[in-house]
């Protein structure tokens, strides 16, 4: 049991070659495009999802933020489609892996930021120093400041890995717990399998949720840098 | 009587067997050709299922349930210890 719960967590590699860089690649299969203006239902479904998000993002920033549409889509896009790939019986999911999280959350931060530093760096400095502190306490609440600057990427990572794995694991840990269960007392294990249905819907929402959170978060971030 | 049709340029399902290895060994191996082996086959799909005027939720289902099986192929030597079997 204990070996079995994580094996679904390491990185699927067959005879040696990397078949995990196949299902990273694979929900770019699902998102078909085309030129036409009248499309089949398929397109035409993810073409007004696709407005809906971008109008309710990008609405916030100025001309200099809109530029980043095209990231952000792609990255709600990217994590929503594999989070929800990863509730399939058996798949693996990419984004239960730090290594590709931080992957994704450092070089977005570290591009909002710099575009802050380098276009409006007195504008970006002021951030560091909440207005109205007292004179005494500066030095201290800047140093608070630096470090909460920093740890957005990290908190930006570790969020979206732990709320999936925790997901995937608790999944795996009651469908266990059912199946065990089945044949000592069947109304504890109908329970559990009503608990297991629940937990699934809320895995379906959180994979969701986490691909917007993520997105949201790199968009403010660009909108105090831009 | 129509002209011999040279070997190459047979469909798959009008080779005799016998003529099968050389037909297989006459296919474009090449990247350019396995990749348009893969674009020939994907929109063979698409426009079957998919880029149809009345598409239903069968083209985008195929698809996740071959991906659902293909990683099931993958995980079988973890999973075939979970069966209910006295010795594994």
């Amino acid at each position: 049991m204990n070996e079995n719960l994580f094996t679904s967590f390491i990185t699927p590699v067959i005879l040696g070659l990397p078949l995990v860089t196949l299902i990273v690649l694979f929900p770019s299969l699902l998102f078909p495009t085309s030129n036409r203006l009248v499309n089949n239902r398929f397109v035409t479904l993810q073409q007004w999802m696709l407005q809906l998000v971008s109008k309710q993002m990008m609405s916030i920033h100025n001309s200099k933020g809109q530029t980043w549409t095209l990231m952000l889509m792609s990255l709600i896009l990217f994590i929503g489609s594999t989070n929800l790939l990863g509730l399939l019986p058996h798949s693996f999911t990419p984004t239960t892996q730090l290594s590709m999280n931080l992957g994704m959350a450092i070089p977005l931060w570290a591009g909002a930021v710099i575009t802050g530093f380098r276009n409006k760096t007195k504008a970006s400095l002021a951030h560091f120093l909440p207005q109205g502190t007292p004179t005494p306490l500066i030095p201290m609440l800047v140093i608070i400041e630096t470090i909460s600057l920093f740890i957005q990427p990290m908190a930006l990572a570790v969020r979206l890995t732990a709320n999936i794995t925790a997901g995937h694991l608790l999944i795996h840990l009651i469908g266990g717990a059912t199946l065990a269960l089945m044949s000592i007392s069947t109304t504890t294990a109908l329970i559990t399998f009503t608990i297991l249905i629940l937990l699934t819907i809320l895995e379906f929402a959180v994979a969701m949720i986490q691909a917007y959170v993520f997105t949201l978060l790199v968009s403010l971030y660009l909108h105090d840098n831009t | 009587m129509a002209s011999v049709v040279p070997l190459k340029e047979k469909k798959l399902l009008e080779v005799k067997l016998g003529e099968l290895p050389s037909w297989i060994l006459m296919r474009d191996f090449t990247p350019s050709g396995i990749a348009g082996a893969f674009q020939r086959g994907y929109y063979r799909y698409y426009n079957k299922y998919v880029n149809v005027k009345k598409g239903s939720i069968a083209g985008l289902s195929m698809v996740l349930a071959a991906y659902v099986f293909l990683n099931y192929c993958r995980s079988y030597k973890e999973l075939k210890h979970e069966r209910l079997r006295k010795y594994h």
